[in-house]
């Protein structure tokens, strides 16, 4: 059971006029439709509570839509989990950490669904988890009990487990919050890699300013699409400003405080978190800046 | 030396203590593979909830002429169904509703129990009757021990991740909902295969000690296995024994040995923790 890359032509997760409702009656998601293709990665960006674990979930199947169907790789979620063609990796995990189980178990859980009905590990299983360890610099600590680590190291753990499970799919709730920068750098360049193999990568953030180093899509998030596309043409001011409303600290230094001359130019900051989003030059016609990455 | 072998063979000479022992090791065994799951996945009182449930289906078992077996599996199963039901639909806590579900079905069996005239001894069904236990039974025993044996073998590291992870099982697409329902079947039928043998007082004890002695010597789950099972069929073996020699209850005598047990090694344990080196 390894799935084989996805064909590039068709959608890899279709989201068409989904809403969802939970028990309490808050409707989290209303009427959202996406497609996204492999061979990329998206970002998925909201304020707090806009719905973006909420899709999480539901493109999982651990919610169902009360309007709406979602298909992952043209199937049934159901089916394409049982090919194991999803890796999901939640916002946070709510698991026993006194669980007897060591590091190295966790991440070859991953692994299950390439194993017989005894899951017994092959020498493939264990080299990708080798592996999975070994990128996010987990290997040293492999042999600790899930429990004895910290904030971080757990989560890496985890993004571990997703890689090692290698699905086409892979999704990512806030993978990068509470990790450091090392590891983060480490995880982009991993996803990198990964979407180059033919992989859809859907990772929510609100890291603004690293999604135009590594993200090729992004979705602008409020229970509903406020807007899809690629990075150039639809992570700009004007619609980040509709996504996040006031919610976004937002600096613009122009004119005397920037310049001595008579340049047009000027420069936005906006941010959502600890990591700004900077935009360089003129009005419509700015450029998104990366902000220098901390060097490992 | 040959006190020893004394010790373990005279008793031994006895028919009924074959059969005791037989059914003391299947019992045991069971209860403690199953007691890994419930320790871990926090179902512990759920195995007080069946146990206890199963009184009423044993007493309405008997009135309709059916199998006891039966009745008490139809019953245990019954209260842990209704139980994941009810704690769906409202919103007190899992050890809250059980303990609503499982002490009103106990009563209503107390209730039937003394109502209808069985030919069962409360005493048995509460406490086993471990030496009495004939060879039909140490059948039945075996019967439904050996086929659940094998299911948690097979399956151990699907219900391992099914108690770490639910949603990871999920998301891999296991099947959670077939993992929760036979865990919660294979509960049902080890409480029935070992109501003979140690009663529905007694077997909480067995379904609990094992898997607490496992998890606090290991750090992993096969081990943690391994260790529960090995602590609970030494436990049967010499709570048997013991109780021969002590002319003792047996069951009881099996549960003093585990219970002993698990407070030595916590005390060694902290011993150890200590003394070691900082
Ligand atoms: N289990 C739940 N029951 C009821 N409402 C919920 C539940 N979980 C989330 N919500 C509500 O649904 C909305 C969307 O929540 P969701 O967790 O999807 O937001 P989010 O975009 O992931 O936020 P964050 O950035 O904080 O992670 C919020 O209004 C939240 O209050
Ligand atoms: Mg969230």
């Amino acid at each position: 059971m390894n799935p084989s890359r996805l064909p590039g032509d068709r959608p890899a997760i279709m989201v068409d006029g989904v809403s969802v409702r939970y028990a309490n009656g808050v409707t989290a998601i209303d009427d959202a439709s996406f497609r996204l293709f492999p061979a990329s990665i998206c970002a998925l960006v909201g304020v707090n509570g806009s719905g973006k674990s909420t899709l999480f979930k539901t493109l999982m199947g651990f919610l169902a839509p009360a309007k709406g169907a979602v298909s992952i790789a043209g199937q049934k979620v159901a089916d394409a989990l049982k090919q194991g063609l999803v890796a999901y990796v939640p916002q946070s995990e709510d698991v026993d950490w006194n669980f007897p189980v060591l590091v190295e178990d966790v991440v070859m859980m991953g692994r299950y669904g390439h194993m017989g009905l005894l899951r017994l590990a092959s020498k493939a299983d264990r080299a990708a988890v080798d592996a999975a360890l070994e990128r996010v610099g987990m290997s040293a600590l492999r042999h600790r009990q899930i429990g004895e680590l910290s904030g971080g190291q757990k989560k890496r753990v985890f993004l571990a487990r997703a890689l090692a499970q290698g699905g086409q799919i892979i999704l990512l709730d806030e993978p990068f919050t509470g990790v450091d920068a090392r590891t983060e750098t480490a995880i982009i360049d991993l996803l990198r890699a990964m979407r180059d193999e033919g992989r859809l990568i859907l990772v929510s953030t609100h890291n603004l300013g690293s999604i135009p180093d590594f993200c090729d899509h992004v979705i602008l998030f409020n229970r509903t699409v406020i807007a899809a596309g690629p990075i150039e043409t639809t992570f700009t001011e004007a619609n980040l400003i509709r996504a996040f409303g006031g919610v976004l600290r937002h600096v613009r230094i122009d004119g005397s405080d920037l310049h001595d001359d008579a340049d047009a130019r000027r420069v936005t900051v906006l941010t959502d978190d600890e990591r700004p989003l900077v935009l360089y030059g003129e009005r419509d016609r700015e450029k998104l800046v990366a902000p220098d990455r901390p060097k490992a | 030396m040959n006190a020893v072998l004394g010790f373990i063979t005279q008793p031994l000479a006895h028919d009924f203590m074959q059969r005791g022992l037989v059914v003391a090791l299947l019992v045991g065994m069971i209860c403690a593979m199953l007691s890994c799951y419930l320790v871990l996945k926090g179902w512990s009182l759920m195995g007080d909830a069946v146990s206890h449930a199963v009184l009423p289906g044993i007493v309405l078992a008997f009135v309709a002429g059916l199998p006891l077996a039966l009745g008490a599996f139809a019953a245990g199963l019954g209260c842990a169904l209704a139980t994941g039901y009810l704690q769906a639909h409202s919103r007190v806590r899992e050890d809250a509703v059980m303990g609503i579900v499982f002490s009103g079905l106990f009563a209503l069996g107390l209730v039937l129990f003394v109502k209808v005239e069985t030919d069962q001894h409360l005493n048995h069904i509460l406490f086993g009757n471990m030496l009495g236990v004939q060879l039909r039974d140490v059948a039945e025993t075996a019967l439904i021990a050996l086929p659940a044996i094998a299911f948690l073998l097979v399956r151990r590291r699907d219900l391992m991740l099914y108690c770490f992870d639910p949603a990871h099982a999920r998301a891999i697409g296991l099947q959670v909902g077939f993992l929760h329902y036979g865990l919660l079947v294979l509960l049902a039928l080890t409480i029935v295969a070992s109501l003979k043998a140690v009663g529905i007082i007694l077997v909480i004890a067995m379904l609990i000690a094992p898997g607490a002695i496992g998890l606090i010597v290991t750090r992993r789950f096969g081990p943690m296995m391994v260790v529960a099972v090995l602590a609970a069929t030494g436990s049967s073996l010499i709570g048997t024994l013991l109780s021969f020699h002590l002319d003792a209850a047996t069951g009881p005598m099996i549960v003093v040995v585990q219970s002993l047990l698990f407070a030595l090694l916590v005390v060694i344990r902290q011993v150890r923790l200590a003394l070691a080196p900082h």
